[in-house]
């Protein structure tokens, strides 16, 4: 039985991995950058959704609804304020950049916020049923992967049939040639890293009743994001979203098989052996670096 | 139809035009020939907005030199460029779509008109982009160009890597595409083929332009003839 829980346990947390993965990779996908403040624009999510339930008393489920499109709009003024100037530019510039504004996000909340954790208490936060074979299910944890669900599908709509979408596509795919249809490139940057905060800032939202709220919670997730990336193949949105799953089970599998201490050694251990045998990852593209 | 006078471009600090100026009349094709390096592309991408450059370049009476790629597509200026670039991982039906991106009201009619000139993409509407030959991605590529309805159609080295008769087909359908109104502007590794069916055509060497003449002055011409056709 200890397999099934595992298994079920590891598949609902990595549905969260796979929605913050999927914005990452989205975001390198279009603009080919890799996004360092990814865990902190998800530690934002956490905070919102904290924040608008003390405060307001709004469900966290519900308070997405606000969430999200604050913090498309937030990701798109970043990128049309900022990041739009390092992209094609040499990665340390980018590298600094992200890193820098994550750094503000971080000691920004930690002087609004302190460090002390916060706790974000629903009245079925610790509710859960049980499957037969005393298989236990978190409430809240199975409503996030519902929801994660829901979000995946209404992203891959968007991608496959929308024009927008498609035109993110071919951004991704090529870039010059993708100016030459007339697609404004510049424009697809903004809407692709304002797709991926709003990800990020939904996947932290969807987990701040499962995990404790402070000014660098998003860090853990960072981390697992790139390996998350790298192992579906960069740029690939259905590969992060498949990598999340795995990743969550691997981890839940360690954590049960060996011990939890050990779970984060096997997910690297993991990424460096993608590295190794297979760079471009589950889904990557022929020939890409 | 275009106007292009002392335009200067380059990478970064590197020149690469110096002071070209040429000029396309509407219903021509114009070639462009020129040795490796000598900046091809270069005038190309300046056109299509992907090389930022300075100097003057009118498009049917209005400036067009300092805006943006997608603006300048808007105009009716589009640019196949060298080595195809299709999106391999859209179906050719999708990449056709995206040739269309600027005026998808008209995409029914252009798809039409897309797959008569090129029968081989309207046998396989849904394969992936990547996984077509060279001379079929050829294809694609133009015919992606044609769904902008452009005014002018500039092909970068469309006969590069294929097989002479893929080529020849090529270099059909572009006679074919200038005999329904498109004006054409061509760069092309083969001066024979390309100066053939040019009415015109520029020399160009290490960024300026050095002779001019009609296609079948050009290919008489003794230097042409010694640079470019090995006679």
């Amino acid at each position: 039985m200890l397999f099934f829980q595992s298994l079920i346990s590891g598949i609902l947390t990595g549905g969260i991995y796979a929605l913050a993965a999927m914005g990452m990779s989205l975001v390198f996908g279009v603009m080919n950058i890799s996004n360092f403040a990814h865990g902190d624009l998800m530690m934002l999510g956490m905070y919102m959704a904290y924040y608008l339930f003390t405060l307001l008393n709004i469900d966290p489920f519900l308070s997405l609804v606000l969430i999200m499109p604050a913090a498309f709009v937030f990701g798109y003024a970043i990128e049309k304020t900022m990041i739009n100037r390092v992209i094609g530019h040499p990665s340390e510039n980018q590298i600094l950049l992200t890193v820098g504004l994550g750094l503000i996000m971080g000691n920004t909340a930690l002087l609004a916020f302190t460090s002390d954790p916060k706790i974000l208490t629903t009245s079925y936060s610790s509710s859960s049923f049980n499957l037969p074979g005393d298989i236990s299910v978190s409430i809240p944890m199975l409503l996030s992967f519902l929801v994660t669900c829901l979000l995946t599908a209404v992203l891959y709509l968007f991608l496959s049939t929308t024009r927008t979408g498609m035109a993110l596509r071919a951004t991704s795919q090529n870039r010059e040639a993708a100016q030459l249809m007339g697609i404004d490139v510049s424009r697809m940057s903004a809407i692709a890293f304002g797709i991926g905060t709003l990800l990020a800032a939904s996947a932290g939202a969807l987990i701040a009743q499962t995990y404790y709220i402070d000014p660098f919670a998003g860090h853990t997730f960072l981390l697992k994001s790139f390996t998350i990336c790298v192992l579906g193949g960069l740029g690939s949105v259905i590969g992060a979203g498949v990598g999340g799953i795995v990743i969550g089970v691997v981890e839940a599998m360690s954590a049960a098989y060996l011990s939890s201490e050990w779970k984060d050694v096997v997910v690297f251990v993991l990424f460096l052996a993608i590295l190794l045998l297979r760079p471009r990852g589950l889904f990557g593209r022929k020939g890409e670096q | 139809m275009l106007e292009i006078r002392n335009l200067n471009a380059g990478y970064g600090e590197m020149p690469v035009l110096k002071s070209v100026s040429l000029s396309v009349s509407k219903g021509e094709i114009l070639s462009i020939v020129g040795s490796n390096g000598a900046g091809k592309s270069t005038l190309l991408k300046s056109i299509s907005g992907v090389v930022r450059a300075s100097g003057s370049m009118d498009f049917l009476g209005a400036p067009i030199v300092d805006l943006k790629p997608h603006e300048i597509v808007r105009r009716g200026i589009v640019h196949v460029p060298e080595g195809r670039k299709i999106f391999p991982e859209l179906t050719v039906s999708e990449n056709l779509r995206m040739g269309a991106f600027l005026n998808p009201q008209h995409y029914r009619s252009r798809i039409e008109m897309v797959f008569d000139l090129f029968p081989r993409l309207a046998e396989r509407p849904n394969q992936l982009g990547g996984t077509m030959s060279g001379g079929e991605q050829q294809m694609l590529a133009i015919a992606r160009g044609l769904m902008g309805d452009p005014k002018l159609l500039m092909l970068d080295e469309p006969s590069l890597g294929l097989s002479p008769l893929y080529a020849e087909t090529v270099f059909r359908s572009i006679g074919e595409i200038n005999r329904n109104g498109v004006t054409v502007l061509l760069v092309e590794q083969n001066v024979f083929l390309s100066l053939s069916i040019s009415n015109r055509g520029y020399v160009i060497e290490t960024g300026s332009v050095v002779l001019t003449g009609s296609g079948q002055e050009l290919l008489e011409n003794p230097q042409v003839k010694k640079a470019f056709l090995g006679m």
